[in-house]
């Protein structure tokens, strides 16, 4: 699988991640273990993620960097076969404690998935399902919130004149820019990006792009992609994974112009699959 | 060409047997509305003279080839005089076939039809002394509808004035009220009474080619025709107005005459309180097995039997339902709460609820299975969504999936409904009669009435066509029902598809 010999995994882990100031982190990742029916998909992984800034995590295909992201808001809970180890803390809570409502973590941590998927309602609807499920809300309120997510996340001017129109009426661009305002409604803390752009054009592409890039000043963004120049493009730090370890972990710039370990560099360089 | 011809054998077998099963439906179609329909259409009468001198008047039917020769067969009417309304003669012996314009066919509340001519008219006994041939028939004409005017207010005053007052004098106990409601009931039935003695006063002398005479009370004409003399509209109208007769009128004749409303209300009925039965039963066990309950061996067990009990024959249902929901429970229910009736059953004999219920039971499979695929081929990453908005499991299935797997919901309605509606054999065995006129829905409280037998169109279908005694006069209304348990059934279905088809067309696809 390797191109070219490379130093121990275990020791250059340790010099090869940097270290966020724990003031500074909004989640942080310690000794996570997790395994689907025993297969191991992640050994022992420890990083932090920045508030505020975009961390994209990069690997091959089964690295395991989509685990790690369903793993932040729980959304593995639902299968039997997954174990896990380590702890996962969100702005210092442990979000597997007891006293955690995993209903009331997955809204402080939204997530878009690779797949558009909205739901089989009107556009309005679709921004203001998170906020009926909280309930409490006077219709003129909910309107100002789906507006006010809507136009965050660029597609207001698209749909305003006909939010009441079936969501799956809109393009596979839209369709997933009004996921993220669906999911902007509930105002999370973290919004974790699964591949979002992969099923997408070039244009539209672009636009998610962007709007990740807008959003980091409200909220902290950790995206997951294959496309290794999207990386390059909207994050601030990368996370490099690889057979489910966490081997290189760096501010963007840094990994992709001077990886430290050879791995990464074969990987980015594209002459590892 | 080489792959066309690589292909040609089989291509050409596929398209022969869609081919063949497009031609089998359309024949069983045809077939169905030729017979059936045919049967309202008012054809003409002709009046024979055998070689032995004797005439009779009569409807031509069907021929048939014997040894001796070519037979037809006569519809003849007359039953009170000939003993059956129907003849087989043998062409070769009629002399004389002449068609009068003023042949008669009398379609009357007993007796069957008469065939022959109209002598004259009587009016509380005494004949009118009309000779013109046209005069009389605008008198006649007058007078039907003169009847079908008193009848129209005599009902209405039934409906209006005599039934609340008798419905009043059950309830009322104040003993004033009563002697007042009492009165007020004599007058309108005194009233009613008189009308139906103007109703009687006009009868219709009619006599046979072969010279019997009857003074039939005009009350008793169902419908009068000259279809001999009939232009090809009056014959159309008068087609329209049987086959609508047929639909709207409750069986005369050990249900070899009159129509199958009941029997049509019945079967709609029972397809409706199936459906409802079976839907939220059908769907929640759907949604356990698919969304909810761990995908372990025992839930692949509970599934397969789920898909094998669809193939339990019908028959073996009406026997579940016979011995669980009749004896079983319907027994218990009469003991605890209908004793005072007891040993005259009231939930413990064969009825709509049973019906129903097993129906329901037997179209379950079905819905479940159709549900399921559908739940299935919703998207994982529909519900992750719902999930990662901050939704438990049930809001999720409820605002989500739910509403996704509405149209797989209505196909598996759709496919019960196409079981449940051809379905005879069970019925049999847990409450369809074969006369219930009064059907299980009415004024009186609690308007539906569960426990009621009721007809159905198929058990019409089997009884008329293998019970009753007349069967030249039974086999046409078996085509008519025939086609008319076709047509039903492909309303309730086309109604059910609709309503899918709104409930797709409202969000398009399902994406990717």
């Amino acid at each position: 699988m390797l191109a070219q010999p490379d130093t121990p995994a275990v020791n250059a882990s340790r010099d090869a991640v940097i270290d966020i100031d724990p003031g500074a982190s909004c989640l942080e990742i310690q000794g996570l273990s997790l395994a689907y029916a025993g297969t191991p998909a992640l050994s022992d992984l420890t990083l932090r993620v920045p508030r505020h800034r975009v961390t994209a995590f990069i690997g091959p295909s089964g690295c395991g960097k989509s685990t790690l992201l369903r793993a932040l808001n729980r959304l593995h809970d639902l299968n039997e076969t997954v174990s896990r180890r380590g702890a996962i803390r969100l702005e210092g809570q442990e979000i597997h404690a007891p006293e955690v409502a995993v209903a009331e973590l997955r809204r402080r941590v939204g997530m878009v998935f690779q797949t558009p998927n909205p739901f089989p309602m009107s556009i309005y609807e679709n921004v203001a399902f998170g906020l009926r499920l909280q309930g409490g809300l006077r219709k003129r309120q909910r309107d100002e919130v789906v507006e006010w997510a809507l136009r965050s996340a660029a597609l207001w001017d698209e749909v305003k004149e006909r939010l009441g129109d079936s969501a799956w009426s809109l393009s596979g661009g839209q369709q997933q820019r009004l996921v993220i305002a669906r999911t902007l409604a509930v105002k999370p803390e973290v919004l974790l990006l699964d591949e979002p752009a992969s099923a997408l054009d070039p244009i539209s592409t672009l636009k998610i792009e962007e709007l990740i890039r807008s959003l980091k000043s409200q909220l902290t963004l950790v995206l997951v992609t294959h496309n290794m120049q999207q990386a390059a493009r909207v994050s601030d730090y990368t996370a490099f994974l690889h057979d489910g370890e966490l081997v290189e972990y760096a501010p963007t710039d840094a990994l992709f112009t001077n990886p430290r370990l050879a791995r990464t560099e074969n990987y980015i360089t594209g002459r590892m699959a | 060409m080489r792959r066309v011809r690589g292909e040609g054998p089989w291509a050409w077998l596929a398209a022969g047997s869609v081919a063949l099963s497009l031609l089998l439906l359309v024949a069983l179609l045809a077939l169905l509305a030729g017979r059936g329909l045919a049967h309202f259409w008012p054809g003409e009468l002709v009046q024979i003279e055998l070689d032995d001198g004797s005439r009779f008047a009569a409807r031509p039917g069907r021929e048939e080839r014997s040894a001796e020769g070519v037979e037809r067969l006569y519809h003849t009417g007359n039953r009170e005089w000939l003993g059956t309304p129907w003849r087989w003669v043998e062409v070769a012996r009629i002399v004389e076939q002449r068609r009068p314009a003023e042949l008669v066919i009398v379609e009357r509340r007993r007796w069957g039809d008469f065939i022959g001519r109209v002598a004259g008219l009587e009016e509380d006994g005494v004949a009118l002394d009309i000779d013109d041939e046209a005069a009389r028939w605008t008198a006649l004409d007058e007078r039907l509808g003169r009847l079908a005017r008193l009848r129209e207010a005599r009902d209405a005053l039934r409906q209006q004035e005599v039934m609340p007052r008798v419905r009043a004098l059950a309830a009322e106990q104040d003993v004033a009220s009563r002697a007042r409601l009492e009165d007020e009931l004599a007058a309108a039935n005194a009233e009613v009474l008189a009308l139906q003695a103007r109703m009687a006063r006009d009868r219709v002398v009619l006599e046979s080619v072969e010279g019997e005479r009857l003074a039939l009370p005009l009350e008793e004409v169902l419908a009068l025709q000259r279809p001999n003399a009939m232009s090809l509209p009056a014959k159309l109208g008068a087609w329209g107005e049987r086959a609508w007769r047929f639909l709207s009128e409750g069986p005369r004749a050990a249900n070899t005459a009159g129509g199958v409303w009941p029997a049509i209300f019945g079967t709609v009925l029972l397809v409706l309180l199936m459906s409802l039965l079976v839907a939220p039963f059908g769907v929640l066990a759907a949604i356990y097995l698919n969304e909810i309950a761990h995908q372990g061996r025992l839930t692949r067990l509970v599934r397969i039997s789920v898909r094998n009990l669809a193939g339990v024959p019908s028959i073996v249902y009406g026997v579940f339902g016979l011995g669980v929901f009749v004896y079983g429970i319907g027994g218990s229910l009469d003991e605890w709460f209908f004793s005072e009736q007891l040993p005259s059953p009231t939930f413990g004999t064969g009825g709509l609820l049973w019906a129903s219920l097993t129906l329901a039971l037997l179209t379950l499979p079905v819905v479940i299975v159709a549900t399921e695929e559908g739940l299935a081929r919703i998207p994982d990453h529909q519900r992750e969504g719902a999930l990662a908005l901050g939704a438990t499991r049930l809001e999720t299935l409820r605002r989500v999936v739910v509403p996704m797997a509405l149209p797989a919901m209505l196909t598996g309605m759709i496919l019960a409904v196409a079981r449940a509606a051809g379905e005879v054999a069970p019925l049999m065995l847990v409450g369809v009669a074969k006369l219930a006129p009064q059907v299980p829905v009415d004024g009186e409280f609690p308007f539906l009435h569960l426990e009621r037998k009721f007809m159905h169109l198929g058990y019409h279908i089997f009884d008329v066509g293998f019970h009753s005694g007349d069967v030249e006069a039974a086999l046409p209304l078996v085509y008519a029902t025939a086609l008319l348990l076709v047509m039903v059934i492909l309303v309730l279905n086309l109604t059910a598809i609709f309503l899918r088809h709104h409930l797709k067309a409202r969000h398009g696809a399902l994406p990717r």
